[in-house]
């Protein structure tokens, strides 16, 4: 995907979400996060694993029990206990995939030993000639005419055929090259991979005729042979035209012009059929293989030219205006960071270009390395967020991961400082405190910082369980406390480190006769 | 068009290579199916005499897997394999070079790359190309324009529509071909299609009865009645096997393949990914640690586990519900211990003997349960992940229409999070198809979300996402999921994974809407539901086909009826675990044969709609 950072980028936290489209690889990031499995069984778990959770799970560990038994009962028959056999790449032995790289070794081998040159004792295939017949090949019993025959001869060859066929064919088969076939015939001929010339199709007419006996056969390939035949020997017009009222036949030949990159052709089809759209978008994809990023910015410029629609034009002028300042941005940073004289770039240098980049990594970038600039600069991240009008929540997670990678808590904190003029300080947030906490945690936040953000998430349970997780210990004190569990508070005095001051704090308490226990 | 008389196949079939016996348990014999695959390849191979070597296509040793080893290849004087790359062709000292390759440009390309680099003075070895499963026009002219083509003897195609994957599954393993059908429209897949099933009444009879539902269906129907015309002069007179056919289009139900399956198997492909019956996995878990050693050298290489229904243990809970496989495994665990200990009642000589003679068996079954012990760990990893169960919640808010005409919050973080897109995209599409198209702010929204996170260019892959109506903006018609989700029962409150009742449980609640036409083609008929049939895309229809006098079937009493059910456009193992759950009903009176294009899950659906940068030919 285009979308992919280079592995060594300088976004740590993107690089660890965007580089990853499968599922697979998305599943082994979440497999990291799984070590706290108590805390999780713990939680809400109910769709899915239903009444009995635990049960379930421990049955795969009485599962896993017997095999380890098992396996030291048969210790000695171990080394054989594979069914089948694998080789070390991990290829069933004897599978065709595996015999391809243990032959192409093997002969590799035999490479290296010194050889004599050998001298051919085959007849040497003296000339072959045009049509694909070698001399040995006519010697060598009895060919089927299909082999030999392919179809492009049959479609360009249009001076009959110049070899002698009578040589190899009983005269009954003679009849292939010269006869006069209709067009139902000559598509079944070709259906079959049999030779026929389609150049008897002289008039529109006949051309047309065999184009719908082709499509009535469904069959691709015959289509696009009759296609291809067609627009060699008709005018583009003509060819649009007719095919308008084709739109089988216009599909295959689309495909056929888009598989074999005939741009120009297809933007004439597009258009000549009033498919503004569709030609528009098919020359923006264009974009994709241009690598010199000013001339895609020229490129993409020229495409806002082109019939859109209203929607995706928007999207199109986004993606020139980004690339446009992308450039900008890259050249002045390159210079600051040769310079030597910004802080930040010697701090933290730049490990990938900016360039190409989807507009919320720019923005992360902008927010990582220009936060403070002031509004009228290309690279100010509240320029970005208007130019592009960027949603508040997108604005907030990106400038809150990128001021976290930095440690700058105090821009952190800024970010939730509320607008309230009055002199309120209560901290707001367009997504909830637990999403907070959990892009806090995972730029590595210091567990006093993580505390305040804890301490704001409004559900109690949750809070509870983020608390133990990021190892807020005063939260979970006071929380245990307000709900006068004194069982609970005694088991968490030992997870808390010996001699702490939250121990003393647990301490407290335990030992304070005012509170009514209720357990 | 393959006409084999099936004595001859059996013939084969007792050859000494008994790789596929799994192939043979089921209702109806594939392995034949096989045989006469093999028997092509065969005659190809002799047909270029003398030693040769095959370069392969890449992607085709998979597919090829299914049907023979290299020993088959060995018998018929393939000595040397290398893989299609660009640049010379290793050397080799032998008479033929065959080329085995799908017919794609860019594979035509190095092709043409190998044969310019041949040495003309000194080598006399002779190329012959195979194409799988079609000789392609457009190659042989590329070919040509790359002044190759003469080069050839032998250009030849190994027609191999239908692989028997399972006793009861054939998959054309055709990737691109709901893109093809629903996003460029060519056909050329469907004409694969209805070749393969005309292969297929061959070797297994004329299927007397055809239904199906969609426009791709109708079209393969069509070309179907059409060849059996071209070919009315001969009779097929083989007993037919199967009773009816049914057809579905993929774009009937857009909505299973986007959600997560929660069967075993699904799961498996869903989060490793299955290809051709081969799994890779982390090999961690798989580490065989023995007593007093450390573990000094953990493996690096993924484990690769072939997985299919010769294995009787995964045959027992491939297609479980996961929730249900812990308690299936340790089972299992409890008979292979008792198992090993009657070692300790075994006194005579005999009762000895009795019990090594079983070891070979216990021991594969016992390896078998630690590798299915260990891959159920690494799933459970995963499905009690929070993100996991987030995922799965929305999944089921939308399918049974909760909030589907709002953006939805987790969505909304998942983009912010910079999650893998495709997770975006199939969670987007589920909301459009399960509220029949989104309404225009909420469509433009999650537009703009994307692209500005993932990049401009992906606007290609969202346009190729509505051009297959995976994603569309609602129209002034009304919101018909309800109404169908209804009618036809798609959603089971009280699903039970453990023994379950219906097919729900293969999505813990969500029944395939797929299946739940195939059920109730079976019984009470589509009749009764005409009028959810109408909201459904396409048309659909009835067709029979005519048996020549004596090939009618005289049913015994309790004789299960079988039907071949075709997904064109792919099909997922959950929805395969439902088929053989209903096959499996009591009473139900009726067995599947499962057959498709393409076996797909949701992530590897939405990858196959992306655009990508062209060629990515460096």
């Amino acid at each position: 995907m285009q979308a992919v950072l280079p592995a060594n980028s300088f976004l740590p936290f993107c690089v660890d979400n965007l580089n990853k489209e499968s599922l697979t690889l998305y599943v082994q990031m979440i497999k990291s996060k799984v070590d706290e499995e108590d805390y999780w069984h713990s939680s809400k778990f109910k769709a899915f694993t239903f009444d009995d959770e635990d049960d379930e799970l421990s049955r795969l560990k009485e599962s896993r029990q017997a095999v380890n038994n098992i396996r030291r009962l048969v210790e000695e028959d171990d080394d054989e206990d594979d069914v089948e056999r694998i080789s070390w790449s991990g290829e069933p032995v004897g599978s065709i995939s595996w015999s391809v790289k243990e032959t192409a070794a093997s002969s590799q081998r035999a490479d290296r030993e010194p050889a004599f040159p050998k001298i051919s004792t085959d007849t040497p295939s003296i000339s072959r000639s045009q049509s694909g017949y070698s001399l040995s090949s006519l010697f060598k019993g009895k060919p089927k005419v299909g082999n030999f025959q392919t179809f492009s001869d049959a479609l360009t060859d249009s001076s009959v055929r110049l070899y002698a066929p009578e040589l190899r064919k009983p005269k009954s088969e003679y009849k292939d090259y010269v006869s006069d076939w209709s067009p139902e015939e000559t598509v079944q001929r070709l259906q079959q991979g049999k030779a026929v010339s389609l150049e008897r199709f002289r008039t529109l007419q006949d051309k047309l005729l065999l184009l719908d006996h082709a499509i009535a056969a469904h069959d691709g390939n015959v289509i696009t042979a009759v296609l291809i035949y067609l627009k060699r020997t008709l005018c583009k017009e003509v060819l649009f035209r007719e095919l308008e009222s084709r739109q089988t036949a216009l599909r295959h030949f689309i495909h056929y012009l888009s598989e074999t990159q005939n741009q120009r052709l297809l933007l004439e089809l597009h258009r000549a059929l009033g498919r503004a759209e569709d030609a528009a978008l098919l020359q923006y994809k264009e974009h994709l293989s241009i690598t010199d990023e000013n001339k895609r910015r020229d490129f993409l410029k020229n495409c806002l030219s082109l019939p859109f629609s209203a929607e995706d034009l928007a999207h199109v002028q986004d993606h020139y205006t980004l690339l446009e300042r992308q450039i900008i941005i890259e050249v002045t940073d390159r210079q600051a960071e040769r310079g030597g004289k910004v802080e930040i770039f010697q701090k933290f240098p730049r490990k990938a270009l900016i360039l190409n980049m989807p507009l919320i990594t720019t923005l992360y970038y902008c927010c990582f390395y220009h936060y403070a600039e002031p509004e009228g600069t290309f690279s100010s991240p509240l320029n970005i967020r208007q130019t592009f009008k960027i949603s508040e929540k997108q604005y907030f997670v990106t400038a809150l991961a990128a001021r976290a990678k930095l440690k700058a808590w105090l821009d952190v904190d800024a970010l939730f400082a509320s607008r309230n003029w009055l002199g309120f300080t209560r901290k707001k947030s367009p997504l909830s405190f637990q999403r907070v906490v959990d892009i806090l945690q995972k730029n590595s936040a210091p567990t006093h910082v993580l505390q305040d953000y804890v301490a704001l998430v409004d559900d109690g349970e949750l809070r509870l369980t983020l608390a133990q997780k990021h190892k807020c210990h005063d939260i979970v004190i006071s929380t245990y406390r307000d709900m006068k569990d004194r069982q609970l508070l005694l088991g968490y005095r030992g997870k808390v480190v010996r001699g702490s001051a939250e121990e003393r704090k647990i301490d407290d308490l335990l030992s304070n006769p005012q509170i009514r226990w209720k357990n | 068009m393959m006409r084999l008389r099936r004595s001859h196949l059996i013939c084969c079939a007792a050859s000494k290579e008994k790789m596929a016996a799994h192939l043979s348990y089921g209702r109806v014999n594939l392995n034949i199916l096989r045989e006469a695959a093999r028997k092509e390849l065969r005659e190809f191979l002799d047909k270029c005499a003398g030693s040769k070597a095959i370069v392969w296509d890449e992607y085709l040793t998979g597919p090829f897997g299914l049907i023979a080893q290299y020993s088959l290849l060995k018998e018929h004087e393939v000595e040397k394999m290398f893989t299609l790359k660009n640049g010379r062709l290793p050397p080799a000292d032998v008479k033929n070079i065959i080329f085995f390759v799908r017919p794609r440009l860019e594979l035509m390309d190095i092709i043409a790359d190998n044969i310019t680099s041949e040495d003309r003075h000194h080598s006399s070895r002779d190329f012959h190309i195979l194409f799988v499963p079609r000789r392609s026009m457009l190659c042989e002219q590329r070919l040509k324009e790359q002044g190759v083509l003469a080069s050839f003897i032998n250009i030849d195609e190994y027609i191999l529509d239908l692989i028997p994957y399972d006793g009861d599954l054939l998959s054309m393993e055709y990737e691109s071909a709901f893109r093809e059908c629903y996003l460029e429209n060519d056909q050329t897949s469907l004409y694969h299609t209805a070749k393969g099933l005309m292969t297929l009444q061959a070797l297994y009879g004329t299927i007397p009865q055809i239904y199906g539902k969609g426009e791709c269906a109708r079209l393969v129907a069509n070309m179907m009645l059409r060849m059996k015309r071209e070919f009315a002069g001969s009779q097929n007179q083989i007993l037919p096997v199967f009773d009816t056919l049914l057809l579905l289009d993929r774009n009937v139900d857009l909505l299973t393949p986007l959600a997560t399956q929660l069967t075993y198997e699904g799961l498996i492909d869903e989060i490793y990914g299955i290809s051709n019956g081969y799994v890779k996995l982390p090999p961690e878990k798989f580490a065989q640690k023995k007593q007093g050693e450390g573990s000094k050298d953990l493996p690096t290489e993924p484990k690769k586990l072939q997985l299919n229904s010769a294995e009787e243990l995964y045959a027992e809970i491939r297609d479980k519900n996961f929730n249900a496989v812990g308690a299936a495994l340790s089972k299992k665990a409890k008979i292979i211990s008792a198992a090993f200990e009657e070692r300790h009642n075994a006194k005579t000589v005999g009762e000895i003997k009795q019990f090594v003679s079983q070891l070979p068996h216990m021991q594969a079954a016992r390896s078998s349960l630690a590798n299915h012990t260990s891959i159920a760990e690494l799933i459970k990893d995963i499905t009690t992940s929070e993100a996991f169960f987030d995922n799965l919640t929305v999944e089921q808010e939308f399918m049974t229409g909760v909030d589907t005409d709002k953006v939805n919050t987790y969505i909304e973080d998942c983009i912010a999070q910079k999650d893998p897109l495709i997770k975006i995209l199939r969670l987007v599409c589920m909301q459009s198809v399960c509220n029949n198209g989104l309404k225009h702010k909420v469509m433009d929204y999650y537009k703009r979300e994307i692209l500005q996170t993932y990049g401009y260019e992906h606007m290609l892959t969202l346009n190729n996402l509505e051009k297959a109506g995976l994603l569309k903006p609602q129209t002034g018609s009304r919101n018909n999921y309800p109404t169908i989700r209804k009618t036809l029962k798609l959603w089971m409150e009280d699903a039970n994974e453990q023994n379950p009742n219906d097919i729900s449980y293969v999505y813990s609640g969500y029944s395939p809407l797929s299946i739940r036409l195939t059920q109730i083609l079976a019984r009470p008929g589509w009749r009764s539901i005409e009028e959810v049939l109408k909201m459904l895309p396409g048309p659909h229809f009835e067709e029979r086909q005519q048996l020549p006098s004596g090939l009618h079937k005289k049913r015994q009493q309790g004789e299960n009826r079988t039907t071949l059910v075709f997904f064109l456009g792919g099909v997922t193992y959950a929805e395969i675990a439902a088929l053989r759950f209903l096959s499996q009903v009591e009473d139900s009176g009726m067995e599947y044969v499962i057959a498709t294009t393409k076996l797909i899950n949701g992530t590897t659906w939405i990858k196959s709609l992306m655009d990508r940068p062209e060629s990515p030919t460096q």
